[in-house]
């Protein structure tokens, strides 16, 4: 099993002959993904890779039977290419891109929910089943297959505690960056039921951050959940009121705060960890 | 990017919601002029993006030329938390029979556009939604871009406006809907929204806040975001599009992606230390992004030491070592600075820097604890 995403899922990469899209392509295919094209609109007919380049996502997968689709495309175009690939046939689309306006999300959140596409993302590092498949931009040396499955709203953070994991010797399942942006598509509580399902995960790790309530919503599923939940919040030190970065971090009153977010978390008896090294051991001691 | 509340009821105005009649500006002496030209009673409203302006003696009224003068010599130049006061907008005075609320935001959790009112407008509103949350209606929109006519129906009934008032009233929320959207806002807010004589509804305050993200299809704000920063450093960053925040230690912080960074500053606080600053570099910086990340910390003066914790995704190491090298490698730093770098071409990058002073550490928590025990 593992989700979202395995060795059947073949990918379309929007974007795939600019700087990023290229360069990720390269190492989406050393990984072992099955990367079917990909689409750059006037460069349709070339090749890169050794793979079909076309114009539209529709071309795209109606030539190679792509079943998904990820974004590498610059945060002015990108609101077009989520709409095109949640119209072209593929059940989930991968936004890699980061500065997209919020109204623009707001309109491509909406027409992928009434086209039934699953989104992850935008300003996400993507999804990786281990050893099976790749969308995104998560290092490959850092990983290692296991029993671990992670969901974070960040994406080097992730890679930081992937890291950790795989030094420690523990494997993952599978990785989902959600993204940091206050619009995502697929959120915690959506990706957390996808692995209680899921038989080659046995533990959770939820990586939130400050600002929204995704933390707080998931909350009310883990109560339910059968498998432990490791969570960590970063953030913790930010001061109110400031908007850190794009992250989408804006901490107002009283909801949206680290402490909202872990009482919540902890009252749903989810396993917090207040550094993110502590994570490690937790989870050694929960394999056990 | 936060607009001032004249910036904000000139947008209003242009879309035809009333505001009151008023001139911005920066000397006293101006002042007195604009002040009796628009005639008393006035107010002198500082232009500032703090909230809580009225509580801080940061706006008054005044009713002749006299007070008017106090009010201007000891409002322009104060500060307000921490902010000082530049600029003060003079208004004429409005005959209120009314007070209400009206605001435009995005509702993270339903994933639309929400349309919130009340009558209880004014300097108290955040305190009225804790303690009283009944004398606010929500309202979040079924499709994000469409303001229904039911929702205004609503709106309206909420309040149990007369009947003479609901049109009037209606054109308000149409009009702040336009902005809200035309102008690519994540907030636009009338508090107070004045019901004055004639049955006329006045934007008395007014908060819009931008989409920097947006801000490529924007180029009439463009000139705003310039002078809308109040810190220089903070100044100096967002011209050279980085995403910094100023904080009040000593510890320099630059990492790549918002939720590292976080956990970088926590990790400092964790080991005794204080960060001076939130840095994002952002995903796939080149070369120029770190070289203006350093030269930016390296021009504040609280900054004692640098904590470069980099993790290569989408972001290559060597880039960054490049940018690191151009810059320690030309002027180097007076200040001890600590580089963790790993993750995508990771090898090059240390390689790169193979010869340079820095300290190089394997991970966060060691850099964290190293550049706390470098700066004591």
């Amino acid at each position: 099993m593992s989700i979202l995403v395995d060795e059947t899922t073949k990918v379309v990469v929007q974007g795939i002959t600019g700087r990023e899209g290229s360069f990720h392509t390269e190492r989406m295919i050393g990984y072992g993904t099955k990367v079917a094209g990909g689409v750059t609109p006037g460069k349709g007919g070339q090749k890169i890779f050794g793979l079909p380049v076309f114009d539209k996502v529709k071309d795209a997968v109606s030539a190679t039977g792509a079943t998904a689709s990820v974004i590498f495309v610059p945060s002015s175009f990108a609101y077009e290419a989520i709409i095109e690939a949640a119209d072209s046939g593929v059940g989930l689309v991968v936004c890699i891109t980061e500065g997209i306006p919020v109204q623009d999300m707001l309109k491509a959140i909406a027409f992928a929910r009434e086209k039934n596409v699953k989104l992850i993302g935008p300003n996400c590092p993507g999804i990786v089943s281990t050893g099976k498949a790749k969308l995104g931009i998560i290092p490959n040396s850092i990983l290692r297959k296991g029993p671990v499955g992670v969901v974070s709203r960040s994406g080097t953070l992730t890679y930081e505690i992937i890291n950790n994991l795989t030094l420690a010797g523990i494997g993952q399942s599978t990785c989902v960056g959600v993204g940091g942006d206050p619009i995502l598509g697929m959120r915690f509580s959506d990706i957390l039921p996808l692995f209680e399902q899921d038989r080659e995960t046995s533990l959770v790790i939820m990586i939130g951050e400050i600002g929204g309530s995704d933390e707080e919503e998931a909350a009310r599923f883990i109560v339910r959940m059968k498998k432990p939940v490791i969570g960590f919040i970063s953030g913790k030190t930010a001061p109110p009121e400031k908007i850190m970065g794009h992250a989408g971090a804006i901490v107002s009153g009283g909801s949206g705060t680290a402490e909202s977010k872990e009482k919540a978390l902890k009252e749903a008896h989810v396993f917090l960890a207040n550094h993110i090294h502590e994570i490690t051991s937790l989870v050694k001691s929960l394999l056990k | 990017m936060k607009l001032h509340e004249y910036q904000a009821k000139e947008i209003l105005k242009a879309q035809g919601i009333p505001v009151p009649q008023g001139m911005v500006v920066d000397n006293p002496a101006d002042g007195l002029s604009a002040g009796e030209s628009l005639g008393f009673p006035l107010a002198i409203k500082a232009q500032i993006y703090a909230g809580g302006r009225g509580k801080a003696g940061a706006i008054r009224i005044v009713f002749n030329r006299e007070e008017l003068q106090k009010g201007l010599t000891e409002i322009l130049g104060m500060k307000v938390k921490g902010l000082r006061v530049k600029k003060v907008l003079i208004e004429k005075g409005l005959d209120i029979k009314g007070q209400f609320y009206l605001s435009i935001t995005v509702d993270r959790a339903r994933q639309s556009n929400v349309i919130m009112v009340s009558d209880a407008g004014g300097i108290d509103i955040e305190e009225t939604a804790k303690a009283h949350p009944e004398k606010i209606m929500k309202e979040v929109l079924k499709t994000p871009h469409i303001l229904e006519e039911g929702v205004v129906r609503k709106l309206i009934s909420f309040l149990r406006l007369p009947d003479d008032l609901c049109a009037p009233f209606a054109e308000i929320v149409r009009g702040l809907f336009a902005v809200y959207l035309k102008s690519d806002a994540q907030i636009a807010e009338i508090n107070p929204l004045i019901l004055a004589g004639g049955n006329l509804f006045i934007a008395c305050d007014a908060k819009i806040i931008i989409d920097d993200n947006a801000l490529f299809r924007h180029q009439d704000l463009k000139a705003i975001k310039e002078e809308s920063e109040d810190n220089e450093l903070e100044k100096e960053a967002h011209r050279r599009n980085l995403a910094y925040v100023k904080l009040s230690g000593n510890i320099g912080i630059i990492g790549n992606g918002a939720g590292l960074v976080m956990a970088t500053m926590d990790e400092v606080q964790r080991m005794g230390g204080r960060p001076a600053n939130f840095l994002d570099i952002g995903g796939g910086a080149k070369r120029e992004v770190v070289q203006n990340a350093l030269e930016v910390l390296a021009a504040d003066k609280e900054v004692a030491g640098i904590f470069i914790n980099i993790f290569g995704g989408i972001t290559r190491c060597d880039e960054v070592a490049r940018g690191i090298i151009q810059i320690t490698g030309e002027r180097p730093f007076g200040v001890p600075v600590v580089l963790r770098l790993t993750g995508t071409q990771c090898e090059e990058g240390r390689r790169l820097l193979e010869k340079s002073d820095l300290v190089s550490v394997e991970s966060m928590e060691e850099g964290a604890k190293k550049i706390v025990a470098l700066v004591r």
